[in-house]
């Protein structure tokens, strides 16, 4: 099968460079039969793709270990629901997946696009084969995911035990769509600007492409956090790290973008802003690939080589250059057509908008590129940590959030002042409520989070007034009850109230940051069994030891050797609240040198986190057990002295004779211990955004019978309201 | 097995092949799409009919006093008026093109 993959690969690769040609020669040579053709390619690179895929997801789920990439990220005891995710978990497996993704999307916008924007499309395929193809000559030159070896190893390595979440199912593949949807506007985007149509119909075509792109992003930016929270053991979301950075670098330039093209669809304006965000949103997403996949910059999440650098960096210095070219040759016909009525209106909203994304985006680009910038300066590898982040973030987060709440309540070209100050009462209202109801229980200590409450309170208020206002209007107008009206206010508007329902969902996003980041209580201590600690209201007791061996299979799907941990018992006031089992999972490593029984735990020790979520504060605790105490450790070196290598069965009765000692009389431990208030509203706010995204990409109803009858529209528009004017 | 899998190469190439092909296989079909300036024209009028609903939703919200919604839903159509003017221009122009290319039944 490897073999059939293997020839999958140049096969797509002279798809790509066949698309490439034949629609250049279709649109210069005005022969649309070979556009057609050039956009028939990129179907045929889906299909290819989709076979080499499959071949290398059917050799996971197999355990074909004579498949490298399958021998070195699963193994016979990998649960099934890992294997089927382990394929992206490797360098050339993710390579794959990013291009299989790509020619997916890149099909479904070409066919959506075939009868419209002529002569944009053949342009824009070959910008989309041209990224398809580069990725193919990755897998053929520098990472291949059919190298393989014969005869084949009886076992696999088995999946990095930090992957073994159930999000890291779903994580890359939602990233990579993000990453590959953002291809399609910039794709379109450099078509607009080679064939000089730079009006807003690209944009239209595009945008809900665009819309998906920051869609699937997020979800991808979301289930990282979720990831990082419940699997890594150190007790956060969010830790500026390089390539989450990355992946939120092109999803807040896209969120300016979906912003800005309103301008310029509505008013002709911002044209070179916009397509300067589209060209910068690609260039970012191909920048965030190469940070996972180069291993450039240090981050728990690079998990690729140090091989794919230098065709990375061509890459992003063509798309840049190529992309500073042709926004100043084309500056001319970029010219806006209008400019702003008002500094009240909500264009000049959005223009702020755009302008705080746009600087939040500059400050973590700068802040994960300092320590490469540093290192070619003066030679040193300087970092900056959360806190230079949050010194900067934080403000313009806020700004943002406040922006938020004022776009809804301002007409579009200009408002009155005294509408706004209509509008903004009932905004204004709860923000000085939520404030006179947090200075009365004394949260005052905290400035930076108090203004964040007031600004969600505001953002609130002004959507919720919104909602209220439309659907009075709604009822008013079609005699419908209050519920009918809502639904039918927001099916028959669902970009604008969908917009909205994101802008709630980001308000209560930024409460359980602001909440959980702020009010957060955390210690770290050893305990042994019986003693107890405070943290914050709560009253944690170590109860007892815990020890599992798992030599194959265990329920949790860990897939750890040996798994020590603790039976925590959480109070608050006296009253029992929760137990938790945080544990520690040590992996075998598969390396003889460690000794007969050595290697059973010497491989990766990751952290089981346990907790109690809950609505109002989330009790959070991990363990490192102490598996180097002496009396642990003498067993370990008599049992690799007298069992040999050929003996496992008696090198596990070894490891339980340790998890034994270690119950009865249990070392201290070290406990991280957490609690922090509202953190679940910070998914519940993502499940917002992502709910009113979804509102605002559905089609409006009767949206392709209206396209079919556009033209007797036209004509009947004419002659009936319109000539009032 | 290495059989089937060169053939299983070789029906995955013709198959390339095909898919590929068929637009230069085809005989020359009329152009199906539609000129540059329609499209641009379609986009605009879609845009500006949005604006209007727009408009009127934030006059009826609040947002927009009687004055300026009256200014702006005025300006509004007349931008709206003028791209269907140019639309029907359009129109004729290929409804002439197409009756000098297609000669009329006897």
């Amino acid at each position: 099968m490897a073999a059939l993959g293997r020839a999958c690969l140049p096969l797509a690769l002279v798809v790509c460079v066949y698309g490439i040609g034949a629609s250049l020669y279709g649109v210069r040579a005005r022969r649309p039969e070979w556009s057609d053709s050039g956009r028939r390619a990129v179907y045929a690179l889906a299909g290819v793709l989709t076979v080499a895929f499959a071949v290398l997801e059917s050799a996971f789920l197999r355990s074909d270990f004579s498949f490298n990439t399958v021998a070195s990220t699963s193994s016979l005891s990998t649960p099934t629901f890992y294997k089927a995710a382990a394929v992206w978990s490797s360098q050339e497996g993710s390579l794959l997946l990013w291009a299989w993704l790509l020619s997916l999307w890149s099909s479904l916008v070409l066919f959506m696009t075939r009868n419209r924007l002529r002569d944009v499309t053949p342009y824009a395929t070959s910008v989309l084969l041209g990224f398809g193809g580069f990725f193919v000559a990755l897998m053929m030159f520098y990472a291949t995911p059919f190298a393989s070896t014969h005869p084949a190893p009886s076992d696999g390595v088995g999946l990095d035990p930090l992957l073994r979440h159930p999000s890291m199912m779903i994580h890359p593949p939602m990233l990579y769509s993000g990453y590959t949807l953002c291809m399609v506007p910039l794709a379109f985007g450099i078509g607009a600007l080679i064939a000089r149509r730079v009006d807003a119909e690209w944009i239209v075509s595009t945008r809900r492409f665009a819309l998906a792109a920051w869609f699937f992003l997020g979800i991808g930016i979301l289930l990282g956090a979720r990831w990082s929270y419940a699997e890594l053991g150190w007790g956060g979301y969010w830790g500026w790290d390089a390539v989450e950075n990355a992946s939120l670098m092109p999803w807040l330039t896209g969120t300016a973008f979906l912003h800005s093209l309103m301008i310029q669809e509505k008013r002709g304006m911002l044209k070179v802003w916009n397509v300067s965000l589209v060209l910068a949103t690609g260039i970012l997403a191909i920048m965030g690939t190469f940070l996972v996949r180069s291993g450039i910059l240090s981050s728990i999440h690079a998990f690729g080589g140090a091989t794919l650098g230098v065709p990375f960096v061509a890459l992003i210095a063509v798309l840049i250059g190529g992309s500073i070219y042709l926004v100043v040759s084309r500056r001319g016909m970029l010219r806006t057509e209008h400019r702003l009525d008002s500094l009240l209106s909500r264009e000049a909203m959005f223009l702020g908008n755009n302008l705080v994304l746009v600087g939040l985006c500059f400050v973590i680009f700068w802040g994960t590129y300092f320590p490469l910038i540093s290192e070619a300066l003066n030679g040193h590898e300087a970092l900056v940590g959360p806190p230079w982040f949050d010194r900067y973030t934080v403000p313009l987060a806020l700004v943002l959030v406040l922006l938020s709440g004022i776009g809804p309540v301002i007409a579009w070209r200009r408002a009155t002042w005294a509408s706004a100050r209509r509008n903004f009462r009932a905004p204004l209202g709860c923000a000085l409520m939520t404030l006179l109801v947090l200075l009365g229980v004394g949260v005052q200590q905290k400035p930076l989070a108090v203004a964040m409450f007031c600004c969600a309170a505001f953002v609130l208020g002004s959507v919720g007034q919104e909602f209220w206002r439309g659907m009075r209007v709604r009822g008013a107008i079609a005699h419908e009850p209050p519920p009918v009206a809502l639904l039918a206010l927001v099916r028959r508007n669902r970009r604008r109230y969908g917009g909205y329902i994101v802008h709630i969902g980001m308000a209560v996003l930024f409460v359980g940051v602001a909440a959980s980041s702020s009010f957060q209580h955390a210690t770290e201590l050893g305990l042994s069994p019986g003693q107890s600690t405070h943290v914050g209201a709560y009253t944690v007791r170590y109860v007892k030891p815990t020890a599992t061996i798992t030599p194959k299979y265990d329920s949790a799907h860990t897939g750890a050797t040996l798994s020590l941990g603790a039976v925590l018992d959480v109070s608050k006031h006296g009253r029992h609240v929760s137990t938790l089992r945080p544990s520690q999972g040590y992996y075998d490593s598969g390396d003889p040198s460690q000794g007969s029984v050595g290697h059973f735990i010497g491989g990766q020790a990751v952290s089981h986190v346990s907790m109690d979520a809950g609505i109002t504060r989330d009790v959070w605790s991990a363990i490192a057990p102490n598996i180097d105490a002496p009396r642990l450790r003498r067993i370990m070196s008599a049992a690799n002295k007298t069992i040999p290598l050929v003996r496992p069965d008696e090198g596990m009765i070894a490891v339980a004779v340790m998890a034994r000692a270690y119950m009865q009389n249990p070392p201290t431990a070290q406990f991280h211990l957490i609690v922090s208030p509202l953190v679940m509203w910070i998914w519940i706010g993502g499940l917002i955004v992502f709910g009113g995204a979804l509102v605002a990409m559905w089609p409006a109803p009767g949206m392709l019978r209206q396209r079919a009858s556009a033209r007797a529209a036209s004509r009947a528009a004419a002659r009936r309201g319109l000539a009032r004017a | 097995m290495s059989v089937w899998i060169a053939l299983a190469t070789l029906v995955l190439l013709a198959a390339v092949v095909y898919v590929i092909s068929a637009p230069l296989r085809a005989a020359r079909a009329p152009q199906r799409g539609q000129s540059a300036q329609r499209d641009e024209l379609e986009a605009a009028r879609a845009a500006k009919y949005r604006e209007i609903r727009d408009a009127e939703l934030d006059y009826r919200t609040g947002k927009l006093s009687d004055e300026d919604y009256k200014a702006i839903d005025g300006a509004l159509r007349a931008e709206a008026l003028e791209i269907l003017n140019r639309l029907e221009a359009l129109d004729d122009d290929e409804d002439d093109a197409e009756r000098q290319v297609t000669p009329e039944a006897p």
